[in-house]
């Protein structure tokens, strides 16, 4: 089963840095941010696993901090980074 | 396999370093910064360092980013320009000098290897110590023993630090306010589940500090995020509370910390030098202090670093 | 025994739906394809992966905080979906038509 665990966990990351080309690619503001939720998801998948894998609680824990805050990023991204009116920041 | 994986973390979290640093464009430096907070908590928990991860989660992929993204809003305001580099983009290592800082780079990278190579492997260091004296400290967690009462002055100068972050952003004079727009029922709802449950973890994570990995610093971030996503969803603070209870709130932590060291001081001839029989319940006073303020600091930034934060016009 | 091929099947079909996830996220043409992605196929995976932990697991305790944590993820996933779905399409993105 740990050996399963680790494999999980290395196809996990692999994931990750999978997800990196799209936030490094965009296009747009909104694909850069959605690439680094699905950063937060998949960590957050990695980390219960690695407190399921070394017998740590304390890593469900900042499993739990991550999910929530990663919710907090998205929002100021759309209330702040990235106004309604086009700015000429989007012209790249 | 644990091998493969950790060379994996640790190039991509170098590589994704290297891309956020030499981003020009901002937004996308921000977000790999939090890409990189994300990888850099796996890392801490790689290294058996619970608590750190705790935190990096908490204020290097979590806070940090709200942080950096109100930041370039309010660039944008001002620059009306693009969010790039204003100097022509040649590549870096054209520039005067970069050889240079590559030879030191370099330098000291090797000088580092060196040190590594030569440390000794399995030293106890401080932890035995540690481990000996827990049951004086009121705490039962080995870490916050020494950072709220082994080195306590360490975390009161922290909490300092933070509070004189704050007083330099604001007094580089007042920033462009933010204009409430249009909510809609989603936002609403979101943050009218959300900021009650992260009060609530806040909470846990304090209280959780004394026997796990948890503390102040963490639950202060946590309460920033949730008075973030507050400010997000359109909430201000009533006006009758924007002046001096909101600075108390700021200076409570610290305030309180520094009186308790002057106490103990006078009391046990130490700074910070707590009674042994009381311990327990004097860190955990200190702590929720801290935390409050800590919280309130980081949203203070948030806004912008106003003594006077936004507030509803009465 | 029986246990453990389960909880190896879930977590199994986790990685795939994180797979999907990855292969969406990469290959779908605008905004608005891209946040299937993020709403559904790596939620679902995420939950799969903790239905898998919490069996192993073998503790309510564990199972009920990891069941928590999946439905934060869920609301936080779905709100942030609909607010940058909304902000595309204000902003004048236009959806990808075939």
């Amino acid at each position: 089963m740990e050996l399963f665990y680790w494999s999980l966990l290395v196809f996990l990351l692999l994931n990750l840095i999978a997800g990196l080309w799209r936030i490094m690619r965009g296009p747009s503001g909104a694909d850069r941010m959605l690439a680094a939720q699905l950063f937060g998801t998949t960590t957050v998948a990695m980390l219960v696993v690695m407190a399921q894998l070394q017998a740590q609680t304390s890593l469900r824990n900042v499993a739990l901090i991550i999910a929530l805050l990663a919710a907090v990023t998205a929002v100021a991204f759309v209330r702040r980074a990235w106004p309604e009116k086009e700015t000429s920041r989007d012209a790249d | 396999m644990p091998l493969l994986f950790d060379s994996l973390l640790g190039l991509g979290g170098i590589w994704l370093a290297w891309q956020a640093l030499s981003s020009d464009n901002l937004f996308r430096a921000i977000v790999l910064f939090v890409a990189f907070g994300l990888m850099l908590a796996l890392v801490w928990v790689r290294l058996a360092a619970p608590d750190i991860a705790l935190a990096e989660a908490a204020i290097g992929a979590g806070v940090t980013g709200a942080l950096l993204l109100a930041a370039l809003a309010r660039l944008d305001v001002v620059v009306h320009e693009e969010a790039t580099n204003p100097e022509p983009s040649q590549p870096s290592w054209h520039r005067p000098g970069s050889g240079f800082v590559a030879l030191l780079t370099a330098g000291l990278f090797i000088a580092l290897v060196y040190t590594l190579y030569h440390l000794p492997v399995d030293t106890p260091g401080l932890r035995r110590d540690v481990i000996a004296q827990l049951d004086n400290s009121g705490v039962r967690h080995p870490v916050t023993a020494v950072l709220l009462n082994f080195r306590g002055y360490d975390t009161l100068l922290e909490i300092l630090v933070l509070l004189l972050a704050l007083l330099g952003v604001g007094s580089l004079g007042k920033c462009h306010r933010q204009a409430v727009t249009a909510t809609g029922p989603v936002l609403d709802a979101l943050s009218r589940l959300l900021a009650p449950v992260l009060v609530l973890v806040a909470a846990y994570l304090l209280w959780l500090g004394a026997s796990a990995p948890g503390g102040a610093f963490q639950a202060g971030a946590v309460l920033a995020a949730g008075g973030i996503l507050l400010l997000l969803s359109g909430w201000r603070l009533p006006a009758r509370f924007a002046r001096w209870p909101w600075r108390l709130l700021l200076a409570l932590g610290p305030v309180l910390f520094l009186v308790l060291a002057l106490i103990t001081l006078w009391l046990e001839g130490k700074l910070l030098q707590y009674p042994p029989a009381q311990a327990g319940g004097w860190i955990l006073l200190i702590e929720a202090s801290a935390s409050l303020s800590i919280g309130a600091i980081l949203v203070a930034l948030f806004m912008g670093g106003d003594a006077e934060p936004e507030h509803k016009d009465e | 025994m029986l246990t453990d091929y389960l909880a190896l099947l879930l977590l199994i079909s986790g990685g795939f739906f994180f797979l999907a996830g990855t292969v969406g996220l990469l290959r779908f043409p605008d905004v608005y394809t891209r946040l299937h992605a993020l709403t559904k196929a790596d939620n679902v995976g995420l939950g799969f992966v903790m239905a898998g932990l919490a069996i192993q697991s073998g503790s309510w305790l564990v199972a009920g905080k990891l069941f928590l944590i999946w439905l934060l993820v869920l609301l936080a996933g779905a709100s942030v979906a609909h607010l940058i779905a909304r902000r595309a399409l204000q902003r004048g993105i236009t959806p990808w038509q075939r």
